[in-house]
């Protein structure tokens, strides 16, 4: 790692002062992918502002048919969260499904929606339930927050602040992993919504994660995974790389939103 | 430069150390608790397992300032003078061991879950909390048996027989 300077934001206005300071700086949530990735030498910010510690981004509140989740909550906490399991068990599910129990410990809703990775499984949950990103200079619905691979409509001195996650019917979470990595090769977020059928794929869209509206107009009338697996994607708008081809995660887009809407019941 | 405090296995540590040091450097190279590992460096293996406040973390992914005035237990603090943690103890009996590189950062999750399943443990789940934690000689075989065991121990359950 190149050198370079922590400092510990108090309040999300430290927090902007903190990073407009800097000549280079980085907002760091949990660290999973930052730290990593300056260890690689494939980030070297002159300075990092430790989000983590603001009170108000933490914590988790249920309530009247909403989840709120403060950006610098952890996985583990999510995923551990018998509220959130009791009114929507796919989240507590997604959460804790995440790298492993170690990475969980640290790393951060907020973390991983800012870094959006394409393979990330926390971007599924969101544009499949239409939950709302609560930043510190607005608020975003899924499809504007989500522009592109590790690519988000964030300012570099904006900071996701809470997320909102409007309680579904049903849902469910499927995930293929890749067998190394246990990354997400192709993962599905099926979730019947007060505005109807949601499904969103995350770990295979070449632009990030994305809903299939074919699989949301046959679930409308038939909520089953007979009605989704019929559905094909084309692989022109799937990655493509050594661990899976095109088509080959185009396909996997069928089976895993038959399994997810099926897990959602 | 940082100021770094930590409580690290019940003693008081200060260090001045650089923003960009790794809480495993912190451990091994300030300190000389070498018992924590680092194997692949790349936030996978777990060998560098550690507990921060209570919690279970890999340490070459942590800054060492990210966690100033944390308390921080290594494999050096587990043990009760010459009487081993149940933990460890289960490891030897088990022999949940080869080389023994995971080992530290292996006992040091293990210690977490079972905290984290006052229920009991199955070994499907022992499996599964282990994912992050890689040991590239035994196969796992003897590591759960050891967890099973030492999980029983902790809470007060009769143990699997060693083989």
């Amino acid at each position: 790692m190149y050198a370079t300077n922590y400092q510990r934001a108090t309040s999300l206005d430290d927090a902007v002062a903190k990073l407009n300071a800097a000549e280079d700086g980085k907002f760091l949530g949990g660290g999973q992918t930052l730290l990593a990735t300056m260890k690689q030498r494939l980030a070297a910010p002159s300075a990092v502002v430790d989000l983590t510690k603001i009170p108000e981004l933490k914590g988790i509140g249920v309530d009247g048919g909403t989840i709120t989740i403060g950006a610098a909550t952890t996985h583990a906490a999510v995923a551990g969260s018998k509220e959130i399991a009791a009114v929507l068990p796919a989240l507590t599910g997604l959460a804790g499904s995440i790298g492993d129990p170690a990475v969980r410990n640290m790393g951060t809703i907020g973390g991983s929606l800012a870094n959006n990775d394409p393979a990330a499984d926390y971007p599924a949950a969101v544009m499949a339930l239409n939950a709302t990103i609560h930043t510190s200079k607005g608020s975003y619905s899924p499809e504007e927050f989500f522009t592109g691979l590790f690519e988000t409509a964030l300012d570099e001195d904006e900071i996701i602040t809470k997320v909102v996650f409007p309680v579904p019917q049903k849902a469910g979470y499927e995930k293929f992993r890749n067998p190394a990595s246990r990354y997400a090769l192709c993962a599905v977020f099926a979730a019947l919504t007060s505005d109807g059928p949601r499904i969103a794929v995350t770990g295979s869209g070449n632009e990030g994660v994305f809903r299939v509206s074919e699989m949301e107009s046959a679930l409308g009338s038939n909520w089953s995974a007979d009605a989704v697996t019929g559905v094909t994607v084309s692989p022109d708008q799937m990655l493509s790389d050594m661990h899976g081809s095109a088509e080959y995660r185009a396909s996997l887009v069928s089976v895993l939103a038959g399994r997810a809407v099926k897990k959602a019941g | 430069m940082s100021e770094v405090t930590l409580t690290v296995n019940g003693r008081e540590v200060k260090r001045d150390v650089e923003d960009r040091t790794l809480l495993v450097t912190f451990l091994r190279e300030h300190l000389g608790l070498t018992g924590t590992h680092v194997g692949c460096d790349t936030s996978q293996c777990g060998a560098c397992t550690v507990h921060i406040d209570g919690n279970a973390v890999k340490s070459c992914t942590v800054l060492a300032a990210q966690v100033d005035g944390s308390s921080v237990t290594t494999i050096e603090g587990l043990a009760d003078g010459d009487t081993l943690h149940p933990m460890q103890a289960a490891f030897r009996e088990h022999h949940g061991l080869q080389c023994g590189f995971c080992t530290p950062g292996m006992i040091m999750m293990a210690v977490e879950i079972v905290k984290r399943h006052p229920q009991g443990l199955d070994e499907k789940t022992i499996r599964k909390e282990l994912e992050g934690n890689i040991c590239r000689c035994t196969g796992y075989h003897n590591i759960v048996k050891a967890i099973d065991t030492a999980a029983k121990t902790m809470q007060g359950q009769p143990a699997m027989a060693a083989e």
